[in-house]
């Protein structure tokens, strides 16, 4: 237990210049279709960092790539001491490292929420079944689900179910967090509980990436925003540069059209 | 489908090359394919009763259950009850145990006045027991078909004034029709696929036929493994395309609803 | 058993004196005792298939996940061929055509197959049976949404893990319903084990009927005795279904 370090805002804040994800010309084609031709980016210890762009620009499988869900042709990706497109990869530890939370929640139905966020730690990292449930419930009570324990997730609302799936992630210890438009499937109101959680893990100091559509969000939270378009990352900055005064035209359009 | 169909027929070609090869392998006795080829016109002849006694139980089956259906989901109590009852009665009741039932409660003759006495032979019995468990299917899949149909088909019949009868017959059935065609096709499958018990009562179908056959050769153990094959074959052959065939309608019709 | 034959058979004996309606497997102990054979014999049939074809289906639809395009032939010939072929003509081909070459145990001077009536009248229903429990769990597995064993990749599950945790539980829940009409399908056509003369029921009722002539009586009995314990297992699967139905999920 003591060997696993603590995502409290004082030992990740310590280091903010240390650089934990770092993708370097990364190329990524399914079949003739080229979908990421040449990324690099880099992530340090307890930032947080928004990726925004139009839809199928590739944002989703720029972060699939990150956590080795999706593999990439050529190009690296180094998350701490790991490389990704290692062929004698260990996933299991690289997943350990990087929790991943989806659009569609993907909880699993035949579990409650209490087991589906205990699952991972007892089957994969095979910890002792009581302290992983005392951690569960921590968990469930800090995304504000206390009491929600024992429901199966067709027993819970979206934002709800968002949540566990926050908090099943989290139940790794993960140093890092990918967040795939993790609100656009929600109604208007539970957007914000959502949000609200993202957000406190963000002050705890937890390093997250947010592929998001919420822009007002990402101006609050973000520490450097990346935009996306073809594959390319057109521009990047600070949330003030991109979104107060964006250099590149594309850019300039996406964020006119939304606003 | 295309890959289902020929995995299929590759796996039956294994089939033939290895069956026969084991059977030469092991066997002392007479060449078993050998007796058999003189014996097939016999046995393909035993398999004509089996296609005659399925069309005839079908036909019966089809008339008694589409009625039993349409009572099923008569509004009146009196006859909806019953007719569920049988139903489910014969749908939980096994092949064998129905048509132990006909032969032993049907006489062998039958007296109709005026018309003069009626001799019912084995055979005639057997088609007669197959077709009450398919009557009891066809009466649900009906009752099911019917079912489906949205509810807003009957509110706007109902609203144009038709009848109850008359929403049935013009505008609900011919809507059942399409959906039923495949799970009618299965029960004629399953119906075909049944008729050799009736070898249990001493009708001469394929396998009576064939069991006769072995006996008149000799009964020697090394006919056994391909006649028994020979029959399993005939049926696949004919069984196999009403499957594919049946297996294409369901598809197309959940693709175009 | 006993006790229950003391307390019916007054009873059914009363009913042959006063009407001529003979149950005598229900007051005769000798007769009552065939019944039970046949009971006991049905019924551990049915299970017995049951448990094979299961493993037949798990294992079939296995092997068609595999890349191997030899093993998914294989396995899509069986199939088709158990499903479109009777299968009276099945377990005739098993117990008579394999049953000549299977081996002979000595049993100290005289000789009796390894295999019983029984075991195969089991083996060809089971194998039967499992023909189309593997398309059922097949199309199960097929419809295990990929989104799901996805986020189970993601926290770290390594891929038998997802299989045995996700895919299977899921994959049971979706395919229960087509399996259920299977099982309680498979269950009736047990009762073709009376063509290799295993003592089930319809065996057990016949050799009582052609001894006392009770003919429509037994044939009563045999029609309830099937239709009971079919009615009964669909009981069983339609609970255990209503009980592992995803919670939320219902219409
Ligand atoms: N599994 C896949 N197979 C083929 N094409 C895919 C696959 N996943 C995504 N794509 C394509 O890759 C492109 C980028 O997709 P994605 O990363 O999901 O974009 P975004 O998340 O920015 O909307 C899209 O054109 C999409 O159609
Ligand atoms: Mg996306």
């Amino acid at each position: 237990m003591q060997s696993i370090p603590d995502n409290s805002a004082v030992s990740l804040a310590a280091s903010p210049s240390m650089v934990t994800v770092s993708i370097r010309d990364l190329h990524l084609s399914y079949g003739k279709l080229e979908v990421i031709k040449g990324v690099s980016l880099d992530i340090r210890r307890g930032e947080v960092v928004c990726i925004i762009g139009p839809s199928g620009s590739g944002k989703s499988t720029l972060i699939r790539c990150i956590n080795g869900l999706t593999p990439f042709q050529s190009g690296s990706i180094t998350v701490g001491d790991q490389q990704v497109g290692d062929a004698k990869l260990d996933k299991i530890r690289l997943r350990r490292k990087v929790g991943i939370v989806f659009q569609q929640y993907n909880l699993f139905p035949h579990k409650t929420a209490l087991q589906n966020v205990m699952m991972a730690p007892l089957k994969v990292l095979k910890e002792p079944r009581a302290e992983v449930e005392r951690r569960a419930r921590e968990l469930l009570a800090k995304v504000r689900l206390a009491g929600k324990e024992d429901s199966f997730p067709g027993e819970l609302s979206g934002g709800q179910q968002q949540r566990v799936a926050i908090a099943r992630s989290l139940a790794m210890r993960p140093e890092i967090m990918l967040f795939d438009e993790v609100t656009a499937a929600l109604d208007p109101e539970t957007v914000q509980e959502v949000l609200l959680t993202i957000r406190e893990l963000a002050e705890d100091g937890m390093t997250c990436v947010l592929v998001t559509h919420e822009m007002a969000f990402a101006r609050e939270v973000a520490d450097h925003v990346y935009f996306t378009d073809g594959g390319k990352i057109v521009e990047h900055g600070p949330p003030e540069e991109i979104f107060g005064s964006p250099q590149d035209e594309r850019t300039q359009r996406f964020l006119s059209r939304l606003l | 489908m295309k890959s289902f169909a020929r995995s299929g027929v590759l796996g039956l070609v294994c089939a033939f090359i290895a069956a026969p090869a084991y059977a030469a392998d092991v066997s002392t006795g007479p060449c078993g394919f050998c007796v058999l080829w003189d014996w097939i016109p016999f046995i393909l002849n035993g398999f004509a009763l089996n296609v005659v006694i399925s069309i005839l139980a079908m036909m019966l089956a089809l008339v008694l259950g589409i009625g039993l259906g349409l009572m099923q989901i008569s509004e009146s109590k009196l006859a909806s009850v019953p007719a569920r009852f049988v139903t489910q009665l014969l749908r939980n009741a096994p092949w064998i145990v129905i048509l132990f039932m006909i032969m032993s409660l049907i006489p062998y003759r039958i007296e109709v006045q005026g018309w003069g006495n009626f001799i019912l032979s084995d055979w005639i019995k057997a088609t007669f027991a197959f077709s009450l468990p398919v009557m009891a299917n066809v009466s649900e899949i009906l009752r099911g078909a019917v079912a489906s149909v949205p509810k807003g088909q009957w509110e706007s019949a109902e609203s144009l004034a038709f009848s109850r009868g008359q929403s049935l017959r013009w505008i609900i059935l011919p809507q059942c029709v399409k959906q039923m065609i495949p799970h009618l096709m299965n029960w004629f499958a399953l119906l075909v696929l049944a008729t050799p018990l009736a070898s249990i009562i001493g009708v001469r179908e394929a396998v009576g036929s064939a069991q006769a056959a072995m006996e008149s050769a000799g009964s020697s153990p090394t006919l056994l493994i391909p006649f028994y094959f020979f029959l399993m074959m005939i049926f696949f052959i004919f069984i196999y395309p009403v499957a594919i065939w049946s297996r294409r309608l369901e598809r197309n019709y959940a693709i175009n609803s | 058993m006993d006790a229950i034959l003391t307390l019916i058979a007054p009873f059914f004996r009363d009913l042959y004196e006063t009407t001529g309606i003979n149950f005598n497997v229900f007051y005769d102990p000798y007769q009552f005792k065939r019944f039970l054979i046949g009971a006991e014999n049905s019924i551990l049939l049915i299970l017995a298939a049951i448990l094979l074809s299961v493993i037949v289906g798990v294992a079939g639809a296995a092997i068609q996940q595999s890349r191997s395009t030899w093993l998914r032939w294989l396995v899509g010939g069986y199939i088709q061929l158990f499903r479109n072929t009777p299968p009276m003509v099945q377990l005739l081909f098993f117990y008579f055509g394999l049953g000549a070459y299977a081996p002979q145990v000595d049993m100290g001077g005289y000789y009796q197959p390894m295999v019983s009536a029984f075991g195969w009248a089991v083996i060809a229903l089971g194998i039967f049976g499992g023909a189309f429990n593997v398309e059922i769990f097949r199309s199960g597995i097929e419809a295990v949404p990929k989104a799901t064993l996805e986020a189970a990749e993601s926290l770290g599950f390594k891929p038998w893990q997802t299989f045995v945790y996700f895919t299977l539980p899921l994959a049971f829940r979706i395919c229960l319903p087509a399996l259920t009409t299977n099982l309680v399908s498979l269950a009736k056509t047990t009762s073709l084990a009376y063509v290799i003369s295993v003592p089930e029921m319809a065996n057990m009722l016949n050799q009582v009927w052609s001894s006392t002539f009770n003919i429509p009586e037994m044939m009563a009995v045999l029609f309830c005795f099937y239709v009971g314990v079919v009615w009964l297992l669909a009981a069983f699967l339609h609970w255990l279904e209503r009980r592992l139905r995803l919670r939320g999920y219902s219409k």
